[in-house]
């Protein structure tokens, strides 16, 4: 009995540990970035390796969630006779719900463990202090970067992949019932307003925040070498995915009481 | 026991003299954990002059090193370079004196991503905006040149031997002319000849550049050719320093044994 206690008062106290030193370690690269000089070069390149390089992942993700909810929907409506709904539900799951999601779900695995485990080897290696070696502040110049990036590049990705989603949503729907695209689209924003959709879509820079801090974290207070490497990359990612779903929550609320 | 009021009348005195140590380490003490790894120790190193550390592994040779370029913080005591002691500083105010050191990592530590001149490129990318392009690019050739490396300009760090890595990362040490060099290990893992190689770039450089230099050694025999003076750390504490004659009149018994077995 005593030493479950222990355990859990163990786990516990390493919990409220990693959030405190997550939150000086965020302190220190909020300070970083605010100060000049800047590293503008290091940023667009991470601007090239979130955006770009995430692209092709982001159009797959977004496509197949467009046709599972095309699917889905269109078979749940029937039986409630709601075929006219179409439109307006895959147009709200996919801008609201699932496109964001899915982006940062994505991004989560894709860009944070390539961050973390970047950084990781960087720090095994004494990457990382020779950089500070050279009079380079690493939070500015490795951090500060990817995590603006994460935050930048999140909104553009999600919009992309709610473009496809709405895209091979309406196909999927049109390969067994004709509807023009035209049709789709004007059915599916009818009534809608900037407001319905705009927050939910910026709602995603949090979530680069999230990945981005999370993994320059993981990465850049790596110990013990390869296993070290790799338990960071799995740390990152668990733990990147679980605060962008937990912030989700927050943020849904958050949106539907100041954008009701 | 001097005061730290003695310590810095003595620092101001010998700045006013030009006879203030470049480095000067005082009491230094550091721990990791339960594990006692410097214990008070007190170093200083003059302009021109080279300082080679010996002791057995785990001694805190490194650490040393670590601490006086601010990468770990001491638990007491002081690190001044040029007088200003260097604890507590924020890092952009650290960084500003770390232009002023050049620090040769025991395995190089060269940015893997990068090829061979663009990471003696890397220091003057951030620190010499006046430079042009080209400006640039010749400064990394003559460094290159200097430390015998100028055909494997784009190659990458990792198609390079051990030798060849610590050649390009003393040329990024060198590429902001620094008046301190750090050296870890600059001949560990090397063969006598590349080794011999390493004694002799870092002879030419303290000639031509006249720097203060630390050099953090198990090679008692680079340790002699490259040095001025020495130092022995044992359990944390300078056991002798002096010339490697005084070292070898030296009746402490731990000074004798690690002679003989060097």
């Amino acid at each position: 009995m005593n030493t479950a206690a222990s355990s859990a008062a163990g786990l516990f106290e390493g919990f409220f540990e990693w959030f405190g030193n997550l939150g000086i370690f965020f302190w220190q690269v909020l300070r970083a970035a605010v100060t000049p000089p800047y590293e503008w070069r290091e940023l667009i390149r991470q601007l090239d390796e979130v955006g770009s390089k995430s692209f092709p992942v982001v159009v797959m993700a977004g496509s197949a969630i467009g046709v599972i909810i095309s699917l889905e929907a269109r078979y749940s409506l029937s039986r409630f006779g709601a075929k006219s709904m179409f439109p307006a539900t895959l147009v709200y799951s996919v801008i609201q719900v699932m496109g964001p999601l899915i982006t940062g779900l994505v991004v989560t695995g894709r860009v944070g463990a390539g961050i973390s485990a970047e950084l990781a080897s960087m720090k095994v290696t004494e990457q990382i202090d020779a950089i500070e070696a050279s009079a380079i502040n690493p939070y500015r110049y490795l951090a500060a970067t990817r995590i603006l990036a994460c935050i930048l590049m999140l909104p553009l990705l999600t919009l992309v992949a709610d473009g496809c989603g709405l895209l091979m949503g309406w196909f999927a729907q049109t390969l067994v019932e004709p509807l023009s695209f035209h049709q789709f689209i004007q059915d599916g924003f009818k009534g809608a307003t900037f407001s319905a959709f705009l927050p939910q879509t910026f709602k995603t820079s949090v979530y680069g925040l999230i990945i981005g801090l999370i993994a320059c974290f993981q990465g850049m207070r790596t110990r013990g070498g390869a296993e070290g490497v790799g338990r960071a990359a799995t740390n990152s990612v668990v733990l990147a995915s679980l605060f962008v779903i937990l912030s989700d929550v927050v943020l849904v609320k958050f949106i539907l009481v100041v954008f009701p | 026991m001097a005061t730290a009021y003695d310590i810095a009348m003595k620092q101001e005195r010998s700045e006013d003299d030009g006879s203030a140590p470049v480095v000067a380490v005082e009491n230094l003490r550091k721990t990791f954990g339960n594990h006692m790894v410097l214990n008070g120790i007190s170093l200083s190193v003059n302009r021109g002059e080279t300082l080679a550390v010996l002791g057995r592994s785990g001694t805190g040779k490194s650490v040393l090193l670590r601490l006086i370029i601010g990468l770990e913080k001491p638990d007491s005591g002081s690190v001044c370079i040029h007088g200003q002691n260097i604890a507590g500083l924020a890092l952009d105010r650290m960084g500003e004196i770390r232009k002023k050191m050049g620090f040769l990592f025991q395995h190089a530590a060269l940015y893997d991503s990068l090829t061979v001149a663009e990471n003696v490129a890397f220091p003057l990318v951030h620190h010499r905006k006046d430079m042009s392009r080209s400006e640039r690019g010749e400064r990394v050739k003559q460094l290159l040149a200097e430390v015998g490396m100028e055909g494997n300009l784009d190659t990458m760090p990792s198609d390079i031997s051990g030798g060849m890595q610590k050649r390009v990362g003393l040329a990024r040490a060198l590429a902001l002319e620094p008046e301190i060099l750090l050296l870890d290990e600059p001949t560990a893992g090397l063969d006598p000849i590349s080794s011999g190689e390493i004694d002799d770039l870092i002879l030419k450089l303290q000639r031509e550049r006249k720097m203060a230099s630390i050099v953090v050694t198990h090679d008692l025999h680079s340790a002699r050719t490259i040095a001025n003076r020495l130092a022995l750390l044992d359990q944390g504490n300078v056991v002798i320093e002096g010339t490697f004659e005084d070292l070898q009149q030296s009746d402490i018994e731990f000074v004798e044994d690690f002679l003989k077995l060097s």
